[in-house]
């Protein structure tokens, strides 16, 4: 087939990132360091979310990968044929039939099984990077369990745009101890954060996974006077008609026309295949 | 009456070189106690031992909370010792960008301290900030700029405010006025001294002006290459100075 060891990294370094994920599920939101190793693409790109499928696949799992919840961007199909070449298993577009998913900034719409699980790749594992600059004083915050400073970046919210204007990598405290960057998913995604699969969050430029076991207790910051709200674009999918999926808006022309499609575009296909409509969908262009 | 703070036998040093040594005074409840001396006799050092900031070598520094009995700081565990640096304590830095966010609004700066010990209301956050912006005299309509937009002065105030709102009961303060002019100095002083009676605050006031110590503090330490040469009253200290340099330093302020 190739001259690759299966899914591209060798046995030991598999090992030590399994031992990271285990250690990660047992402590859940907590940033377990791992040795992070030299992928062939760019950082930024999923080095972290790649080491973590590689070392979570078997030869029988179905692969997929999404970014910003569509299957044919760069980024995911890059990936998909990367896992196809180095560990060949088999890849699929649609979320039902994934046994694996590596995503970057969603979650899928459908709901997810227990049989499944989720790979994050995430940017800045840390939530407090930007309020405290210090490693070792994050740490310290993390390990002594002082959040208040991720108060203090909701206050400034509101008191600058009248709502909490965080829109993505909402900040959520997982199970009542850590709180932890849900990588850069929309708040929309937050309250999907507690599922029925395991989810896996690959850092590789900082060195970070951290992991959500199933059914684990999330919970998204906010204040009692400015409660955690959910927020998508107030529009229908203009392809399928859905009103309860995450929207990319889309610009049409230079004279004001825009559009909004799901950004899970499995969903949206699945759903037009059985027969739903939108404003669109009848239209040459689409 | 039991002390609010004991120290006893403090003592630090950088390898051979003395910080500070076998330093003991008892500081009662609405006390203000000043530490004066040049720079390098350590009074920083000693500060910053008993704030905790620095592990002293020696010595303790004995701490009667509100809840429970008097508790050895030095030997406290760090949770224990962060949380009192939240709630009865409150550190006034010298320069107010060390002590504030500088990316934060006053408002947030403020809220800080408010939501590190709970408090996850924002309009009860915001009202508090804007009271205590009030009472540190700054313009209500400035909540929501930064610390960066405001001169020295204000920066002090803002950091002072920061501190107090959790009604802490212990206050360390490093050269508040280190820095600011005159009329400003003036007038951050007026509002301390306010503050501190008001509040009934305990504080230890860490200066090399000995014009700030005469007017906010009850008693005095002198200190010299890591020793305490003299303590007593305020006016007596500085009335009727006993050793050399005690003296030295009286007779060295300026006169206009």
């Amino acid at each position: 087939m190739n001259e690759y060891n299966f899914a591209y990294l060798d046995e030991q370094t598999k090992r030590m990132i399994r031992r990271a994920i285990l250690k990660a599920l047992a402590v859940p939101g907590y940033q377990v360091p791992f040795a992070s190793r030299e992928m062939p693409m760019p950082y930024g790109w999923g080095t972290g979310g790649v080491q973590v499928s590689a070392a979570t696949l078997t030869p029988e799992d179905t692969f997929k990968v999404i970014d910003q919840g569509a299957d044919d961007t760069t980024n995911a199909v890059s990936i998909r044929k990367f896992f196809e070449n180095t560990a060949g298993v088999a890849t699929t577009e649609e979320t039902t039939k994934a046994t694996v998913i590596q995503t970057r900034h969603r979650i899928p719409e459908v709901k997810l099984t227990e049989d499944q699980i989720l790979v994050y790749q995430v940017p800045i594992p840390e939530p407090l990077r930007f309020l405290e600059p210090r490693e070792t004083e994050t740490r310290k915050m993390h390990s002594l369990g002082e959040y208040g400073l991720m108060h203090v970046k909701l206050y400034e919210d509101i008191s600058q745009h009248g709502a909490i204007s965080t829109a993505y990598a909402y900040p959520v405290k997982v199970s009542g101890r850590y709180v932890m960057d849900p990588s850069p998913i929309p708040k929309f995604d937050n309250p999907k954060l507690e599922m029925d699969a395991i989810q896996l969050f690959g850092a590789g430029r900082e060195q970070r996974i951290y992991a959500l076991p199933p059914h684990t207790k999330v919970v998204s910051l906010d204040f009692e006077d400015y409660p955690f709200e959910a927020t998508k674009a107030d529009h229908p999918c203009d392809l399928c008609g859905a009103k309860d999926s995450y929207l990319d808006e889309v610009i049409m022309d230079d004279a004001g026309d825009r559009m909004f499609v799901c950004s899970d575009t499995d969903y949206c296909r699945t759903r037009r295949a059985q027969g739903h409509d939108g404003r669109l969908s009848k239209e040459d262009a689409v | 009456m039991t002390p609010l703070l004991s120290v006893q036998d403090i003592t630090k040093t950088y390898g051979a070189r003395i910080g500070c040594t076998g330093v003991s005074f008892d500081l009662y409840p609405g006390e203000v106690m000043g530490i004066v001396g040049e720079s390098g006799s350590g009074k920083s050092t000693l500060l910053n031992c008993l704030a905790g900031h620095l592990e002293p070598d020696a010595g303790q520094v004995i701490f009667d909370p509100r809840a429970d009995g008097p508790v050895d700081t030095v030997t406290m565990s760090e949770p224990e010792r962060r949380m009192l640096g939240r709630t009865d304590w409150a550190f006034v830095h010298q320069y107010a960008r060390d002590g504030l966010r500088m990316s934060v609004s006053a408002g947030g700066n403020i809220g800080e301290r408010l939501m590190a010990v709970g408090e996850r209301h924002y309009g009860a956050i915001r009202d508090k900030a804007i009271d205590w912006l009030g009472r540190v005299e700054i313009d209500v309509d400035r909540v929501d700029d930064r610390p960066a937009a405001f001169s020295g002065g204000m920066q002090q105030r803002l950091q002072i405010a920061r501190n107090l709102v959790t009604g802490p009961r212990l206050v360390f303060m490093d050269e508040p006025t280190g820095g600011l002019d005159v009329s400003v100095q003036a007038r951050l002083l007026d509002l301390l001294r306010g503050l501190v009676r008001e509040m009934g605050l305990s504080a230890i006031i860490v200066t090399h002006d000995l014009a700030v110590v005469r007017l906010l503090a009850d008693r005095l330490m002198v200190m010299k290459d890591g020793h305490v040469v003299e303590a007593g009253l305020t006016d007596q200290v500085l009335d009727d100075p006993q050793h050399a340099y005690t003296q030295l330093l009286v007779s060295s302020v300026l006169q206009v």
